[in-house]
């Protein structure tokens, strides 16, 4: 929607947006910048914008002297292992949207409610309840109580109530089973959705911080951002190879983004704020 | 008893469909809420949870303690200056910058949009790293630019009263993007024939903006405004990961003191007792919120 406005106004709004827009960038250049320098360029009393003399040793130094490998792959899984739960929360999003059957509106407030209960209540029984079940300190501990959400299972529920039900009638005359249909028609049919969790799904694991760090005692099970602040309270003076870390962790995401960022945008205005 | 495996057999596929998602949820956000409630009235700590006979009912002895407690005292006042704060600045500013963006459609406005989103995207961790070295006192980024034009370098973590407004502007900084899309997506829905028929009438864009735009926006405002205040009071990460609450508890809030009390100290039902009144809390002011919310106009975005 474009209101007509004047080329003046236009060219005020672009010079504030574009000053806002330095400060939002800023910390980004800066943290990127300072990752090439070396540490005696990084605490300079007056530093330069550039690197005088560029270095990737602080990068070297997260796989040397910090364990970034083991950090990046645990990562990994727990992106993987929230994949599985982006199916899951398709899967109920589906029954949710397309099957009558008793207790649904009832189950289905219950999910929406679950929204409600903010995290530091449930913090300290779900490590008890883990404590339990044994899986302290275990890779499904950590996996397991974010795998599915309540705002997930909402949001494909909304698409896929539009999905013609005569479709899916069609697909069961044909005789394909309902885990089949699921499979094989109302995944692809649903893509745009799925592109816009997936996106949303990638990010939240590869940022996952708080349920890690208190179930993971282990350094074997340290995710990067877990390591990215024992870094932050072992390196603490030193911020040339803390800004490498942290690059290490933001840069990804920031590519992932501009690449993605149709879709995460729009998939804002398709699921409806309302 | 048949009759009920007839229909759990004709219900076999939602049921199916939804199960693994419930049990999980249940699992992991309905039944802890009971045993949060349960272990808030108990001295649950780790002896507790060696052996179970360790544990002692001591009826509302957690919540008297909390409510004379110092530390708890001072977070419940730094959330509320969090709060107080954090949330009118994210509204407003968030607001203003979706209502500039919407003003045009050309590459340059779209790339404001991805780059005022992206703070949002990234990791909290890292945020709290960069931004501890931007304001460190001696090297950074921040207090030289304030040399530059002259002013005397600020300790912006180490000063008590400073160093709340300090995590504030980091974290209106990171909330902006996500709200600032949501109020873009509002905008976008207001037809433009309410601003031609304005315009035929000569009202200026200062007209226009405070009487159409603005209250237009108000199911987004409320929204927004309710969700930040939520996650204001539930303020957490960031202090804990960039001054663990210090110094002398100045960026304690109630959430980090939950958080301390139960996994630093191992304090489980005094932890649980705060957490229910963090709870009972963002329930209040949720339902205050709800009910001073009138709705002035039909029509609103």
């Amino acid at each position: 929607m474009d209101i007509q406005v004047k080329p003046m106004y236009k060219t005020v709004i672009i010079a504030l947006l574009l000053i806002g827009s330095i400060a939002m960038c800023i910390p980004f250049v800066w943290m990127i910048l300072a990752s090439f320098k070396p540490e005696s360029e990084v605490v300079a009393l007056t530093p330069k914008f550039w690197p005088q003399q560029a270095t990737i040793e602080n990068y070297v130094r997260l796989f040397t002297e910090m364990r970034f490998a083991t950090y990046l792959w645990n990562t990994l899984v727990i992106v993987f292992f929230s994949f599985i739960g982006l199916f899951l929360n398709a899967a109920a999003g589906y029954a949710f949207a397309k099957f009558e059957f008793p207790g649904r509106n009832v189950l289905y407030y219950l999910v929406l409610g679950t929204m409600m209960i903010p995290s530091q209540v449930t913090m300290i029984p779900v490590y008890l309840l883990l404590n339990q079940m044994n899986l302290t300190n275990t890779m499904a501990g950590i996996v397991l109580p974010g795998m599915v959400n309540a705002f997930g299972i909402f949001l494909f529920r909304q698409f896929m109530t539009t999905i013609p039900a005569d479709l899916i009638e069609a697909a069961r005359l044909d005789g394909a089973s309902e885990l089949r249909t699921f499979f094989q028609l109302v995944i692809p049919i649903a893509k745009p959705i799925f592109a816009v969790q997936g996106i949303l799904t990638f990010i939240g694991g590869w940022n996952s911080f708080l349920w890690p760090l208190i179930i993971a005692n282990d350094e074997n099970l340290y995710t990067l951002s877990v390591g990215l602040s024992l870094l932050k309270g072992q390196y603490g003076g030193d911020f040339a190879i803390q800004m490498a870390g942290a690059s290490f962790m933001v840069v990804p995401i920031v590519i992932l983004f501009i690449f993605m960022q149709r879709h995460i945008i729009e998939g804002y205005t398709i699921s409806g704020m309302k | 008893m048949q009759n009920a495996l007839q229909k759990l057999n004709k219900y076999k596929y939602p049921y199916l469909f939804i199960a693994p998602t419930l049990i999980i949820l249940f699992l992991f956000s309905f039944i802890p809420i009971f045993i949060a409630i349960f272990i808030s009235f108990t001295n649950m700590n780790l002896s507790g949870l060696a052996d179970f006979s360790n544990i002692k009912f001591n009826g509302f002895d957690n919540f008297v303690r909390l409510f004379s407690d110092a530390t708890f005292q001072k977070s419940m006042f730094n959330t509320l200056i969090f709060v107080v704060i954090g949330v009118p600045s994210v509204v407003i500013i968030s607001m203003a910058i979706a209502i500039l963006i919407n003003q045009g459609t050309s590459w340059i406005f779209k790339s404001f949009r991805v780059i005022y989103y992206m703070p949002s995207i990234t990791n909290i961790v890292a945020v709290a790293v960069i931004w501890g070295y931007l304001y460190n006192s001696q090297y950074g980024l921040i207090n030289q630019m304030l040399g530059f034009i002259g002013i005397d370098p600020v300790s912006w973590l180490q000063d008590p009263v400073i160093a709340k407004f300090s995590l504030i502007i980091m974290a209106v900084w990171k909330a902006i993007g996500l709200n600032m899309i949501i109020f873009l997506a509002a905008l976008q829905g207001i037809p433009r024939t309410y601003y031609e028929a304005a315009q035929i009438d000569g009202a200026s864009r200062w007209a226009q903006l405070t009487k159409i735009t603005v209250p237009l926006l108000s199911f987004a405002t409320f929204f927004v405004s309710i969700t930040t205040l939520i996650g204001w009071i539930q303020f957490f990460e960031e202090p804990l990961v960039m001054t663990k609450g210090g110094p002398i508890n100045s960026t304690m809030s109630m959430a980090l003191f939950i958080y301390n009390t139960g996994f630093q100290r191992n304090n489980f039902g005094y932890a649980a007792a705060g957490s229910i009144v963090l709870f009972a809390i963002i329930i209040l002011v949720t339902m205050i919120q709800f009910k001073v919310r009138k709705k002035d106009s039909d029509v609103e975005y």
